[in-house]
């Protein structure tokens, strides 16, 4: 069974905020097709009970002691943020402030 | 013999037995680094001035009868992924092409404190993302021992930096295969240690469960003493090993006697270039003569394995990658809205295989599909590791060969990514299950090329992995093993 990507391709690349041109899109749908293809052999294998494993190691979560701790000054944190102001990241507005002031 | 052409351990004790200067050293490489680097294009940034102080501040500090680490004055090149404080970290990508972290990695602040100069920052692929280097943003970094064929990948410039002395040690890093394949694919030495041996507190994260730093070098004992510095626990990594390290200096008396050797059937296998697997069998052998006890050994589930890393690993690169959005750091759209400059920025700066994978990984990690990807990779990767865990009840060592050819062409396998991620599946399945791998060379190709041979053993095992490693290096001497750089001194290519 083949799986075609080209129908997923615009709602995935939205789910990642990633904008795509109309020739990367098409190209994608393809290599992607291919690919998910070769991984979705590993549904072959019967996984009945077994736990996954999202980490190889056995440690426990580690804590550290709940003690202030001196962290990185304002200006190095904000040393490569493109659009600095006032000591804080600027973004475009979230709200449509026209609309809302309706 | 020119200083350049020494191991670190010799240069080492060159520089502890005051025969030369750390300032000495450092302009041997750098005159290399002249030479070379613009035919080989290792580096994405050379430190020159910030090498030749560091060299400088050492030479004072011997002067002065200061007691000083084994590794002082010894020069050290590094992966563009590792950061460096005040020194910009691109991972080779337009994202970060100006971006220059506010504090140093966990080994970098190890590397400083030894009085290590740095070289440079080294080419890769894009975020690591790659088995060729070609998915740099920059530019591609060329084979030494044969300028029309990729370095291998993702970490490129290090092994090439290493293979044509250029700098004497170098880090890297390997999510799945990224330090082998390369070290494979140049001739030299890579490891890849147990997860959780080395920091990874400031290595820009690919894929947090798969990504290791690691070491290439010419030689076992290089390997070692650049481990003996950057292993350890670190309580700025959650995912650090608490046990203590070894003294991994200690693998020099090479004795195979006894040891429990399988040759894995799946990376010997009938579909590999012939040569390179009778490398493998020949070193089999080798250990068999020396009273190694050798068997074959199948590790079934080696087939499944590209395609659950092909999951897990792009899975969590779409998360990891999620905080590139133009707000903190990197590169930055205009937008009009935050989700318009959240996509632009990202669909402008990400190269075409981060693209990809982030696609992948979003695909595998959304609703409806969670369970048939993601999670059923997560599980495979359990039965992957009950593999590991069931084989090495009978095998101290596992063997077979580090990628399935030597080095392919430059744009051979760019049109075609399933063929690129084929060039390691064989360092795969050791990165799912966690467990050190190092990759050493085997021979000469009859194309005049390297093969790589990958030895792997059970978790806090990596001196065993060097002691094997040196045993072959009785056999061949690894400064035999370097290319012959047709760029004469002094000339042109």
């Amino acid at each position: 069974m083949t799986v075609d990507f080209s129908k997923e391709v615009d709602y995935v690349a939205n789910l990642a905020r990633l904008s795509l041109k109309p020739a990367e899109k098409e190209r994608m749908a393809g290599q992607l097709s291919d690919i998910l293809q070769t991984a979705r052999r590993i549904q072959e294998l019967d996984t009945t009970g077994v736990e996954p494993t999202s980490h190889v190691l056995d440690l426990p979560a580690v804590l550290r002691d709940d003690v202030n701790r001196p962290s990185l000054p304002l200006n190095r944190v904000l040393q490569n943020t493109p659009r600095p102001e006032k000591g804080f990241f600027r973004v475009p507005g979230v709200k449509d402030l026209a609309h809302s002031e309706e | 013999m020119k200083l350049y052409e020494h191991t670190a351990a010799e240069l080492s004790r060159l520089l502890q037995a005051k025969e030369v200067s750390s300032v000495d050293v450092v302009h041997s490489f750098l005159e290399r680094i002249g030479l070379f680097d613009p035919h080989l294009k290792a580096f994405i940034t050379p430190t020159p001035l910030m090498a030749l102080d560091t060299a400088a501040e050492v030479d004072n500090r011997r002067m002065r009868k200061e007691k000083m680490h084994p590794l002082a004055g010894v020069p050290v090149a590094v992966k563009d992924n590792i950061s460096t404080r005040d020194l910009r970290t691109t991972c080779a990508s337009r994202v970060l092409e100006n971006y220059v972290p506010p504090y140093d990695a966990t080994v970098i602040g190890n590397l400083r404190n030894a009085g290590m100069p740095l070289l440079g920052k080294t080419n890769m692929d894009e975020f690591a993302m790659g088995s060729s280097t070609e998915n740099s943003a920059f530019f591609p970094t060329r084979n030494p021992w044969d300028l029309s064929r990729v370095p291998g990948g993702s970490s490129g410039g290090s092994a090439v930096a290493v293979s044509t002395a250029m700098a004497p040690l170098a880090l890297g890093s390997d999510t799945g295969g990224s330090i082998r394949q390369p070290a494979s694919f140049c001739g030299v030495t890579g490891l890849r240690p147990t997860y959780g041996r080395v920091s990874r507190y400031g290595l820009i994260a690919f894929a947090s469960s798969l990504d290791q730093i690691g070491t290439l070098t010419l030689t076992a004992l290089d390997c070692a003493f650049l481990m003996n510095l950057i292993a350890g626990y670190d309580p700025l990594d959650s995912t650090s090993l608490p046990q203590d390290e070894p003294d991994y200096t200690d693998c020099t008396d090479p004795e195979v006697k006894g040891l429990r050797v399988g040759v894995i059937k799946q990376n010997v296998s009938a579909g590999f270039d012939r040569e390179v697997t009778d490398a493998v069998l020949k070193a089999a052998s080798l250990l068999e003569k020396n009273r190694a006890e050798v068997t074959e050994v199948s590790l079934p589930l080696t087939d499944y394995g590209l395609g659950a890393y092909y999951l897990i690993a792009p899975s969590e690169a779409s998360s990891n990658l999620g905080r590139y959005d133009g707000v903190r750091y990197g590169y930055s759209a205009e937008g009009s809205s935050v989700e318009a400059m959240f996509s632009r920025t990202r669909g402008e700066g990400f190269g075409s295989e981060v693209k990809r994978r982030i696609m992948i990984g979003t695909y595998a990690l959304s609703a409806g599909y969670y369970d048939a990807y993601y999670l059923q990779a997560m599980k495979v990767r359990t039965l992957i590791r009950h593999d590991y865990e069931a084989v090495f009840k009978n095998f101290d060592l596992l063997i077979g060969a580090s990628s399935p050819t030597p080095a392919f062409k430059i744009g051979e396998k760019t049109a075609d990514p399933l063929q690129m991620y084929l060039s390691d599946v064989c360092n795969i399945t050791d990165s799912l299950a966690g467990v050190p791998s190092l990759s050493v060379p085997a021979g000469i190709h009859s194309s005049g090329l390297p093969m790589g041979m990958q030895l792997t053993a059970s978790p806090l095992r990596e001196k065993l992995l060097l002691k094997v490693a040196s045993f072959f290096e009785q056999e061949r001497d690894p400064l035999s093993l370097r290319p012959q750089l047709e760029l004469s001194e002094g000339g042109s290519p």
